[in-house]
């Protein structure tokens, strides 16, 4: 039983796992294809750095992914205060309808907003691109504050209010730092979903502004170049070191903590 | 903890060393130096924007090693070119045609050059702006989607042809495409799995156009596809790198651009050129609606430019139309039988055209039925009935789960 336990562990990261490793390997690969391994190099890292039209998409891929994230952060914020602040019955009707643009398909979002853009007459570009990510961006964060929202004392703003703080100090100084956590994990998570889009950025992007994954996908009448490979490995290795990082500093501060309680013990 | 995360620094230290070291140079003497200099400043200065959108991967654009074409057009004429790609030529026409969009240069392939023609979706170009379309060599002019020379002007072209390999092909059996109906490679055979090129296959095999409009000749040509059925390993697209070059088949036919590339990889194959084929190019536009039309055709004459066109040629590994520019290619490149086939036989190959949607429709037809006649039709019944049983065990489950819950 153990082994067999053990065994699918194994599998599953097996699975999890050995497509990545396969896209790292050929990432070393001499020529282009994606089968035949035919010697080391490190051409396409070099290529990928000076290959304008792979980082130029990158870096609109990383602006619309931070502009939307901050915007939709602070729409969401304001959005999850004032559904959390109404009745039980609007709320509900309130959190179905932010929930619909999550479980709609990515197809239709990005198609209904490309048709509003062309009747409204706007021409697609960086402008149309970072709106719609905004749009399906703005629930994600709704429902990363909200759960921070409810579990936050009411008592407690009410108290700042008594104690002489404007509502605005209030939420300043009480409220914000409270629901801090939802918000961080709202921004990162809108990130992250604009940085996977591809639907909805190929649907609303013009002439100026294709994202990486738009780039990537029209990669493959002459096959994808390795130097996405290379890109790939880097971008796996770049969010590898960061877990680690986070992962070192939460047990580097975990150890001094308890060095503290023991100390006042 | 930390020593994996010094492994990892170390990791990644030696890497950004080796790659900053290896200065590979792969290309010495393509440039994009220009004769007329002068010719191209017309603009200079005045903050003019064009928007390009090519096929990914189709234009050199190496700035460090080799030469990067826009951004040598950007310093040469002050125009500021904004790139971006598409895939395939229905997604181009569905972009321009749901509009919103401002265009000043597409790349579409010659079929779709026809019917956007015939849509009126293209601009008439002002060759006295384009003078080096006198570069364009004269096989790749007046061809039957734009017979009269005034909507295009070619960037590469490519023909189909068979891909084999060496070690498993007898090249005797090379005497047309009935090497795709031989039953000797029976299992070792690919073959296009989009409708119209493997009509165009059949066809041509049977020895009608792959442009013809007869259902006669159509429901021939849909009979020869489902005779050859029993010997195709796989209808694939561009999983052929991966089959030719790992070796897991033997004969395949696909564009020679492509060929040129997998022969890097696996030495033992091959190319072959069937004597009746048909030849695709792919040609810059002008789309109904570009902002910038004059810039937008200094562009096109930039980019038959000998010594640009040359470069690109040489990057993305297609061949060129521009004749000046083949001259300044490598001599192994200029003598290669595949990238520049006989220009004689040349001349002669039609590309495809736009077919009315009869028939489409009757190809499209007998495409679902040649495809439909096997187990494809079984594994959709599998994964329904998989599903069934899911759903139906799911179910099981929950009202068990329930009831042991009532238990308690």
């Amino acid at each position: 039983m153990k082994f067999l336990s053990k065994f699918y562990v194994a599998i599953i990261y097996l699975f999890l796992y050995l497509p990545i490793a396969v896209l790292i390997v050929f990432s070393f690969n001499d020529t282009k294809s994606r089968t035949v391994f035919t010697g080391f190099t490190l051409k396409w890292y070099e290529k990928l750095f000076t290959n304008d039209v792979i980082l130029s998409a990158l870096f609109n891929t990383l602006l619309v992914a931070v502009v939307a994230g901050v915007f939709a952060v602070i729409l969401g914020t304001f959005a999850a205060i004032g559904i959390n602040a109404m009745n039980s019955r609007l709320k509900s009707i309130l959190l179905n309808v932010s929930y619909l643009p999550i479980i709609n398909p990515d197809i239709i979002t990005g198609v209904s907003l490309m048709l509003l853009f062309l009747f409204l007459k706007v021409k697609l570009g960086y402008t149309t691109l970072i709106l719609a990510h905004i749009t399906f961006n703005v629930p994600i964060v709704i429902f990363n504050v909200l759960p921070k929202l409810r579990q936050m004392d009411k008592n407690v703003y009410n108290a700042a209010l008594d104690l002489g703080c404007n509502p605005g100090q209030a939420f300043k100084k009480v409220v914000l730092p409270e629901i801090m956590p939802g918000i961080a994990a709202g921004f990162l998570l809108s990130v992250t979903y604009s940085f996977d889009d591809f639907v909805v950025s190929y649907f609303t992007s013009g002439p100026t502004s294709q994202t990486l994954s738009v780039v990537i996908y029209s990669m493959v009448r002459l096959k994808v170049s390795p130097e996405i490979n290379a890109l790939s490995t880097i971008m796996f290795a770049v969010v590898l070191f960061i877990l680690l990082l986070v992962n070192v500093i939460e047990v580097k501060k975990e150890k001094y903590e308890t060095k503290m309680m023991e100390g006042e013990n | 903890m930390k020593k994996v995360f010094s492994a990892f620094l170390a990791i990644i230290m030696v890497m950004s060393a080796a790659v900053s070291a290896f200065a590979y140079s792969e290309a010495d003497g393509y440039t994009t130096k220009v004769e007329n200099e002068e010719y191209y400043k017309k603009f200079y200065g005045q903050g003019i924007e064009i928007n390009v959108c090519n096929w990914g991967e189709y234009l050199a654009n190496d700035s460090v090693n080799f030469v990067d074409v826009n951004k040598d057009f950007e310093e040469l004429t002050g125009i500021k070119v904004n790139y971006t790609l598409f895939s395939t030529n229905e997604e181009l026409y569905a972009k321009l045609r749901a509009g919103g969009t401002n265009y000043d240069i597409i790349v579409p392939s010659d079929y779709m050059i026809g019917r956007m023609i015939d849509e009126g979706m293209l601009e008439k170009l002002d060759f006295g702006n384009i003078p080096n379309y006198e570069n364009v060599d004269e096989t790749y002019k007046n061809m039957n989607f734009d017979p009269n020379n005034e909507y295009s002007v070619p960037l590469f072209w490519g023909v189909v042809g068979i891909i084999y390999n060496k070690s498993m092909v007898d090249e005797a059996d090379l005497t047309g495409w009935d090497i795709l109906w031989n039953e000797k490679y029976s299992g070792n055979m690919l073959m296009f799995s989009n409708s119209r090129d493997a009509f165009a296959l059949s066809l041509m095999d049977l020895g009608y156009s792959f442009n013809t409009t007869n259902p006669d000749e159509l429901a021939e040509a849909a009979e020869h596809l489902k005779e050859q059925k029993p010997l195709v390993q796989a209808y694939v697209m561009d999983e052929i790198y991966d089959k030719m070059e790992g070796g897991e088949a033997a004969v395949a036919p696909y564009y020679n651009g492509d060929a040129v590339l997998m022969m890097d990889v696996n030495e033992d194959l091959d190319f072959y050129l069937p004597d009746e084929t048909s030849i695709f190019i792919d040609s810059m536009c002008i789309p109904k609606g570009a902002s910038n039309k004059e810039a937008a055709e200094l562009y096109i004459n930039y980019m038959c430019e000998a010594t640009v066109a040359a470069a690109n040629s040489y990057y993305v590994g297609y061949s060129t139309p521009i004749h000046a520019a083949y001259e300044l290619l490598d001599e192994e490149l200029q003598e290669s039988e595949i990238a520049y086939p006989d220009a004689e036989m040349l001349s002669e190959l039609d590309s495809f055209l736009t077919l009315p949607e009869d028939t489409n429709r009757i190809i499209d037809g007998y495409w679902t039925e040649i495809m439909a006649n096997s187990a494809s039709v079984w594994v959709y019944i599998a994964i329904l009935g998989a599903l069934a049983a899911g759903a139906v065990a799911a179910v099981f489950v929950r009202k068990n789960i329930k009831r042991k819950r009532m238990d308690y």
